[in-house]
């Protein structure tokens, strides 16, 4: 089989890549977190970063990614269930991933046009008797598109892990007189956690950074962890702060894949 | 699970597919409104088309976006084909571990913190902001996707296949050009396919490292839909559309025929 200086040659260029697209970035936020603005070495982006300011922030950060992964689930859960049940279940299946190949700015600007004061939305509330409502620039009208544009990359992991899971199981739990209720919570749930789990890790992560979405359609009324860290590094050139918050989002994501446990399927 | 779902979990289903499609039909529905907004159909046109095709700063950035994700799909191809060879020849359980662990990185990172130390990477190597530095990152997060693909290709290959022609008198380079390749075919494709979808779609990593005479097509979509609407968008969301569709088919008969030869080559 191959020997060591082809593996070696081949695994070159790869090598390269790790170092310099990997390590080297994560070392680099690292390092001018240590910075502050003027390039003087200090401890100023930390204690910022503690300061109430900036912690909430990052609670709120984490509430509005926390809500958007509950809701994508609530609503992918039962989507999935309900997709292996069909007759040409790939070819729905597929149906569901298309829309999340469509540019996700495409999206959140058909939301603008959707949502806008005299969009189709408020031509709806108005028709129904509700009247007109601010939907643009809420929190309601982000953490909407944010679900929207993250149910597919739920549905995927889930989908996936019911379609492996053994109908016997059910029908045994069926004939040792498990209600449906009992069957899903006992059998089916605990059988597919990993793919619930899998999916909450695709959503939660990106949640926390969707800096274009808080810009165009919550109109800079939510501040989020990713959009801070734009702002600090195409705004106001504060990079030691930015890259303060980066570390912090870095510590996040490694706990949370901890969490969840490693292991990972493709979206 | 041999149930037929009820008419209820159907209507939900539908519900869910009007909901993920609703907004994108709308974009496109617009763009042959001669009103100039998404609120109100005056009159079908096909102008928005016309300015669209004589918008020639657009064309170009719609020819660099093409370019740029052709470039860095082909070579993260080649690069990350040859890592999950290295990969996957590699024998220690913990020195492979540890490289799919930094191969991940950049897939569960954020992407703003992937574009912010980007930033700081290019800026600090002296890189140009513009197409390079954004072709270099392209090529970069690219790279871990193809490798995703292609190594359970070579996983799920029979060692014994190598061995056979070894003892049929191949020399290495034939092993390699004659047996490893057309196995792993549809893994390298497969991977080029996902590598060019994120190369298009990506908004927020090239949004960090396109400085400022440089533009992809999501970059130019979020800073005109900052602006407001403008049915133009709606034109080129209908057009993307389309060629979403036809990558979506294209993809559709490779994972296809991945299957079909999986069935075909049984261990």
């Amino acid at each position: 089989m191959n020997n060591k200086v082809t593996r070696n040659l081949y695994l070159l260029p790869y090598v390269l890549w790790i170092v310099l697209f990997v390590i080297a970035p994560i070392i680099l936020v690292l390092y001018y977190s240590f910075f502050d603005v003027d390039g003087n070495f200090s401890f100023i982006n930390y204690k910022t970063f503690f300061t109430p300011v900036y912690l909430q922030m990052t609670f709120s950060s984490f509430w509005y990614a926390f809500l958007i992964t509950v809701m994508s689930l609530l609503v992918a859960y039962p989507t999935a269930y309900l997709l292996t049940k069909t007759k040409h279940k790939q070819l729905w299946l597929l149906l569901i991933i298309v829309p999340s190949w469509i540019n996700l700015l495409l999206k959140a600007y058909a939301f603008i046009g959707i949502f806008g004061q005299q969009g189709f939305a408020n031509a709806f509330l108005e028709a129904v008797g509700i009247g007109k409502q601010e939907i643009l620039f809420t929190d309601f009208s982000f953490i909407f598109v944010s679900v929207y544009i993250f149910i597919p990359f739920m549905i995927l992991p889930i989908f996936n892990s019911l379609n492996e899971l053994n109908p016997t199981l059910l029908d045994a739990a069926n004939d040792l007189g498990a209600s449906k209720w009992t069957s899903f919570r006992r059998v089916i749930f605990p059988l597919t956690i990993d793919g619930v789990k899998a999916g909450c890790q695709v959503v939660f992560i990106p949640s926390l950074s969707l800096f274009m979405l808080t810009r165009l359609i919550a109109g800079n009324r939510v501040i989020t962890l990713g959009t801070a860290i734009e702002q600090h590094f195409l705004v106001t050139r504060d990079w030691g702060m930015g890259a303060t918050i980066a570390v912090f989002l870095i510590i996040i994501m490694v706990l949370i894949m901890t969490i969840t446990g490693s292991r990972k399927k493709g979206v | 699970m041999d149930k037929k779902n009820t008419p209820l979990s159907k209507l939900f289903l539908l519900i869910i597919f009007l909901i993920l499609y609703a907004p994108i039909f709308f974009l496109i529905f617009y763009s042959f409104n001669s009103g100039g907004n998404m609120n109100h159909f005056k009159g079908f046109t096909l102008d928005w088309y016309k300015e669209l095709f004589h918008d020639s700063r657009l064309l170009i950035i719609v020819l660099n976006t093409v370019l740029v994700a052709l470039l860095s799909s082909l070579i993260a191809c080649i690069v990350g084909t040859f890592g999950a060879l290295g990969i996957h020849s590699i024998r220690k359980k913990r020195p492979k571990n540890a490289l799919l662990a930094l191969n991940n990185v950049l897939i569960v990172s954020s992407d703003v913190v992937v574009g912010a130390s980007f930033l700081i990477l290019f800026t600090l190597a002296g890189i140009k902001l513009g197409m390079g530095s954004v072709l270099l990152s392209h090529i970069a997060f690219s790279i871990p996707i193809v490798v995703l693909m292609v190594l359970p290709k070579l996983q799920e290959m029979s060692p014994s296949l190598i061995d056979a022609a070894r003892d049929l008198g191949a020399s290495r380079w034939n092993v390699v050009t004659k047996v490893i390749f057309p196995y792993i075919t549809p893994g390298v494709f497969a991977g080029f396919f996902m590598a060019l979808t994120y190369s298009l779609d990506d908004f927020a990593v090239t949004f960090f490292v396109t400085g400022n005479g440089f533009s992809t097509l999501s970059v130019e979509i979020y800073s005109l839909a900052r602006r407001g609407i403008s049915l133009n968008i709606n034109a080129l969301s209908a057009l993307m559309f389309l060629v979403t569709m036809l990558l979506v088919v294209v993809y559709y008969f490779i994972s296809q025929r991945n299957k079909s030869s999986r069935l075909g080559v049984k261990k």
